[in-house]
Parts: structure tokens; sequence; C-alpha cells
């Protein structure tokens, strides 16, 4: 047999069928919902009196619009109000499981599926959520999709999909200290740009990307989409099935013995080829920030902010020159001492326990600046009752920092968690687009560290003078 | 969805590169649990001031734009957020098809499900739609041509089955739903890796 990727071996373990004339129907062996991107989809399937297929392949959470305030409070927006219930009661009458608003294993999508071993290597896994992309981190083909295919998934199981191409990145060497993970993706991004991956999904490998944690690769794969891919993936390896075993839903006895033994032919074949390839060297990664209003607009931490004047292609200078605009940040400086109004830990791209974790490590005994607003979101419920009993949540309060309860929050800026015109945030989530995280916001996406530095300071802050 | 038919159209230009489903319709909108009324919340902070009034020098509030059923708009169109709100957005205000070199994945898959065709064109095409956005255009999708003033008629790509379904006015899920069997037969051929219910 042809030597395969691991992109090209999941698929075509998941083809149920190939007709002249349309795209493959792929089989999904995860279906994840929410409650933004599925009310619509719900509602198809009543007018076509459908049902859901199969319920015991699909899972929901309440994520995007729900508050991070205590949770005896009630849900004061009554728009978002009446989505989280009218999507509890969808999952009801349709028979899928939920951690609904007032679950103690309630968090963002990305993050209970792996926690409660949803996610496992080979899947594939859809979510109404362009940073499915996440679950590739365990060797899962996983994309997101729109409100019709949510609907198409629900009443089939299947998706109809054309056959992506593959690119391969490639990180080999060691990372420097105080770059990790968030540095290593943004830098990619940087490089590819935010529609480099456009018709293509990502494999990551190399020794650098071998040396990651799981929390660590999800970070990588999460932010695929960004590039324009719709997925990214990394081979499972013991690392990964170390952090699966044992987990709510992960196979158990023979089954478990049985899934390693199928999870271990995953892995790219010796001499596989790729319609394309980049290779990166770890060590010369500096921490990123992004200066502009999409995630492909990042610079080494101490680099100048481009000029647009350097720029030849017309509607690019345009682009750039309306970046800084919005922004307001002068071309050909670097961000170095800029102020920053708020600081954001959390979503699905770092509010994991490892990301609370390294940013406690920097918060502790210190405070933050004054003037400086920083909110800290957990992932998901289990993440805040960890990172609580290992006395995380102290050493952010501590700080002067605020500890809330788990959601999406102002990565999306959905649930009343929002910058003010005009604020500047340095933000681990992923997205920096205008208005991402409030109208007129302005956001500067950074690593956990990198933001923590920020909430210390007040300004954008290269973390390696506080490591020191 | 209805049929798709030929029809023609001046040009809305709207010269930036990577514009993101948040700006098409900002994330505060999608608190909704219905597709329509989405319309007037297209482009949403371009369009409408502080105070929700229409910014005078945004294209889409000036009168002569106004009606136009075809967004020219600059390379990789629709990328970010999956929502299928964006092209709900576009289609109810009016757009039936967007022009750019190049469009997000997701982006493009969501505006053929819902009678939006994202029409891919080589840069000098773009570059002469953009010199001169009062042309009219005709968008065939039969023939897979856009035809502009000048005479110059260009090929567009689109995959034939997404091109049945609009061409027919119907959507992808009949279709799968018809295979039922095959999906029945691949169930049964393998072993299941969770159950969410259990």
């Amino acid at each position: 047999m042809q030597p395969r990727t691991i992109i090209e071996k999941v698929w075509d373990n998941h083809i149920v069928a190939e007709n002249p004339g349309a795209p493959a129907l792929v089989y999904v062996d995860l279906h994840l919902v929410h409650e933004v991107t599925s009310p619509q989809a719900f509602d198809g399937l009543r007018e076509r009196g459908l049902k859901v297929r199969r319920p015991d392949l699909t899972f929901g959470t309440t994520d995007h619009s729900t508050p991070t305030t205590p949770r005896s409070l009630p849900i004061l927006d009554k728009v978002a109000a009446a989505q989280v219930e009218k999507f509890e009661a969808n999952c009801r009458e349709f028979g899928i499981p939920c951690f609904g608003f007032h679950s103690d294993k309630q968090g963002i999508v990305h993050v209970i599926g792996p926690e409660q071993g949803l996610t496992q290597p080979g899947m594939t896994v859809v979510c109404g959520d362009s940073h499915t992309a996440t679950h590739g981190a365990f060797g899962a083909l996983a994309f997101g999709i729109g409100t019709s295919q949510v609907e198409h998934v629900l009443a089939t199981q299947c998706l109809l999909q054309n056959r992506s191409k593959t690119f391969q990145i490639k990180v080999d060497g060691y990372l420097k200290p105080g770059v990790g993970a968030k540095d290593m993706i943004l830098a990619i991004i940087a490089r590819i740009g935010i529609g480099g991956g456009t018709a293509h999904v990502i494999e990551y490998c190399g020794s650098a990307i071998r040396a990651l944690s799981i929390e660590e690769r999800m970070t990588v794969c999460n932010m695929s989409i960004e590039g324009g891919a719709r997925a990214g993936m990394i081979a499972p390896d013991d690392i990964t099935y170390q952090y699966v075993y044992g987990r709510p839903f992960a196979p158990k006895g023979a089954e478990w013995e049985a899934a390693l033994a199928r999870w271990r032919q995953l892995p790219t074949d010796d001499g596989a080829s790729y319609d394309k390839s980049l290779a990166i060297d770890a060590a010369s990664l500096e921490p990123m920030i992004t200066f502009g209003t999409n995630p492909g607009m990042g610079i080494p931490i101490t680099s100048a902010v481009p000029d647009p004047a350097s720029v030849s292609d017309p509607l690019e200078r345009e682009s750039l020159a309306k970046a800084l605009r919005y922004m307001d940040l002068p071309a050909g400086k670097p961000l170095l001492g800029h102020p920053v109004n708020v600081v954001f830990i959390g979503s699905c791209t770092n509010s994991r326990i490892s990301d609370l974790r390294t940013a406690a490590s920097l918060f502790k005994g210190r405070k933050v600046h004054p003037g400086v607003r920083v909110m800290v979101v957990p992932g998901s419920q289990q993440v805040r009752k960890q990172a609580q009993e290992e006395g995380l949540d102290k050493i952010f309060q501590a700080a002067g920092a605020d500890w809330r309860e788990a959601g999406c929050s102002m990565c999306i800026a959905m649930n009343g968690d929002q910058l003010a015109p005009g604020e500047y945030s340095v933000s681990t989530s992923n997205r920096n687009f205008e208005g991402r995280q409030g109208k007129g916001g302005r956001t500067f996406l950074a690593s956990p560290l990198t933001a923590a530095a920020a909430a210390l300071t007040g300004k954008v802050t290269d973390v390696r003078t506080l490591l020191q | 969805m209805n049929k798709f038919t030929p029809f023609e159209s001046q040009l809305v230009p709207f010269p930036v590169d990577n514009i993101d489903t948040d700006q098409i319709i900002p994330a505060r909108f999608l608190k909704t649990t219905s597709k329509i009324g989405l319309g007037d919340q297209l482009f949403c902070d371009w369009r409408y001031d502080a105070e929700g009034k229409p910014k005078p020098d945004f294209i889409l509030n000036q009168p002569q734009y106004r009606g136009r059923a075809i967004l020219l708009a600059g390379d990789n169109f629709g990328c970010g957020s999956s929502r299928e709100h964006a092209p709900w957005a576009l289609t109810q205000y009016g757009f039936r098809a967007v022009i750019s070199t190049s469009f997000a994945d997701i982006f493009k898959g969501n505006s053929l499900k819902n009678s939006l065709l994202p029409i891919v064109v080589p840069n000098d095409v773009h570059a002469e739609l953009f010199a001169d956005p009062e042309q009219l255009v005709k968008v065939d999708l039969a023939s897979q041509t856009l035809t502009l003033a000048s005479g110059r008629a260009v090929e567009f790509p689109i995959d034939g089955f997404s091109k049945h379904c609009m061409m027919e006015g119907i959507d992808e899920l009949g279709y799968i739903l018809q295979q039922a069997p095959a999906i029945a037969a691949f169930e049964s051929s393998r072993v299941g890796s969770i159950r969410t219910t259990a």
C-alpha cells in the first residue's frame, strides 16, 4: 500500500460512500453542539420530522452566551437566557446528553471534549465552531461546520465533504525559555498568512511538537483555522494515550487495549508525501504578539510594527493601514511599553489547567498593575475546581485578578464580558478581529506568560525580563 | 431554497482583504435562535455609528449602491468564525453573489448552502472589476460564467454537486438521507469508540 499521512488515514477510515457527481459521504464519530450554532438546526429537524440519528455520538454544552459571574446569579441578558434555555430543551427533546449552564462539568466545548475523554485519536470530530480544530491534538480529524451541516450531522451522522489537501508543518529543535506553544502557532500563522492553509489540513510534526504536552498541542491545533486550515492534526503518541486513559468516556479494559492497537496505526507512514510543507526551527522563535486586526498580523515582541509604506500590493497595503488605524498604532515602532487596559486569560486556546498554572507562576507574590482589569476565566468547571484545589484562585485573587466561572467569555464577548471602545487588551484568545472583544475594543493576542506580564506591568512587556 | 437563476447587477466594491465573519455579522447578534432578521445587522459595526445611525461614508449607506446584488471584496473573504449567520445576513440584505480572489473554506461551504454564490476570479479580472464597479455584470451559474460589461466572459469554478443543488433549489440533506442504507452498513461494520449516553 502507498504510504499515507495521518490525515489520509483518518479520512479513508470514515468514507461511507463515494458516489459519482457528489462529494464523499464522511462519517462523524463525535458531534459536539452548543447553544449558538444549533437552534436553527434543531428547528430544521422538527420541520422535517427527523430525529437525531445518533444521540450517543453527540454531546452538548453551554459556553458562548453564558455569563462568567457566579452561578447563583441568573442570566441577566434575556436573549442569551432564552438561547441557553432553548438549547437545554432541545437536548432533552432529542435525547442528547448535555452539560447545561448549572452542570459542574460545564465548560467550553473544546475543553470539555478532551477533558471527558470524548475526544480520541483517529476520530472524526465536528462542531458548529471553527475552533473544533483543537481536537486534532489527539490525532483526530476535527473541523468546524456551519449550522446547515450541524443539521445534516444530527439527522444522518454524516457530512458531504471534498478531500482536503495536506500541509506538513515540521517544527524541530528546542523552544527558548519564555517561548511556548502559543508563540509557536502565532509565529506559524504570521509566516503562512491568515489564508495560507485554505483548502488544507495541517499535520504538525517534528521534535518540538513531540515535546509539547497534550494541552500545548491543543493550543497549536486550535489556531489552525486562523491560518485558514479547517483542521490541524498531531499524530498520537504515549503523551496522548496517557492523557486519554481513565477519563470518563475513554475505552476501558479490553476495549482500551483494542483502541490502543488501532491508534498506534495512525501516525504518518515513512515516505508519505504532502501537497505542501514548511519547516521551522523552534530555537528561532521569540515570544509573539499581534499588532493588527487578524491573527496573521503577528510579530516577535521585540520587533517593530510593519510599515504599510513597505508593502507593494495596494490592497494589502490598505488592509495593513486600515488595521493600524483601527488599532491606533504607529508603524515602524515596537509594541513594547504600549499601555494595556485589560488582560484576558482564557478561551479554548489557553484556559486549561496548565495555562492557568503558567500564568499563576508569574502572578505569585506580585500585584496586578493599578488600573489594569484582569480576568481569569477557566475553560471548564472541572478546570476551575482543579485550579482551586491547587490554590491558583488564591494566587490570582491576591494579585488583584478577577477569578471567574467557566465559558468563552471575552474571547467572543457575547456574554457581557467585553472591552469598552478604545480599550486595549492583551488576550490569550485566538482572534483580534475588529470588535471581537467588544465594539471598538483593540486586542493584542499573546501567550499566557505574555498576558500575565502585561497584567503586572500595565503595558506590553517581554516576559523574559520578568523571568530572569 | 429558491432556484438560482441568471441575473445581472452593478457591483458594491469593498476593497478590503481578509474580511472576517465577525465584521459581516458581529457575535453579539448570534444570540438569536432564528435565521431571519439579520440583514439590518450586516456589517453592523462598519455601517452604523455608536448611536446606531448609518455612517454616511460607509458604502452600503450610499444611495447609489442600494439594490446591487453583487459584493466585490478583497482576498480571503469570510475568514474566521464558522457562523452561518454571515451568509444569512448577506442574502437577507439582498446579495446573491460575492466576487473575490479567494474565500475561506467554511464561509464558502455555508454560502453554497444558502443560495449565495461565491465567485472566484483571477487577479486581473478582480482588478478590472474594481476599476469600474458601475458596470453591469451578468452571472450565469449554468454556464459558470461571469460576463463583464466589456463583453469579457470569465468562467468561475464551483463543485458540480453544489451547483446542482443551487440550480435546483434543493438542499443537501435530502440527498444524504437517501444514503441511509450505506450509513447503516458503515455503522454495523465498525467498532464504536464512545457512547455519550452511557
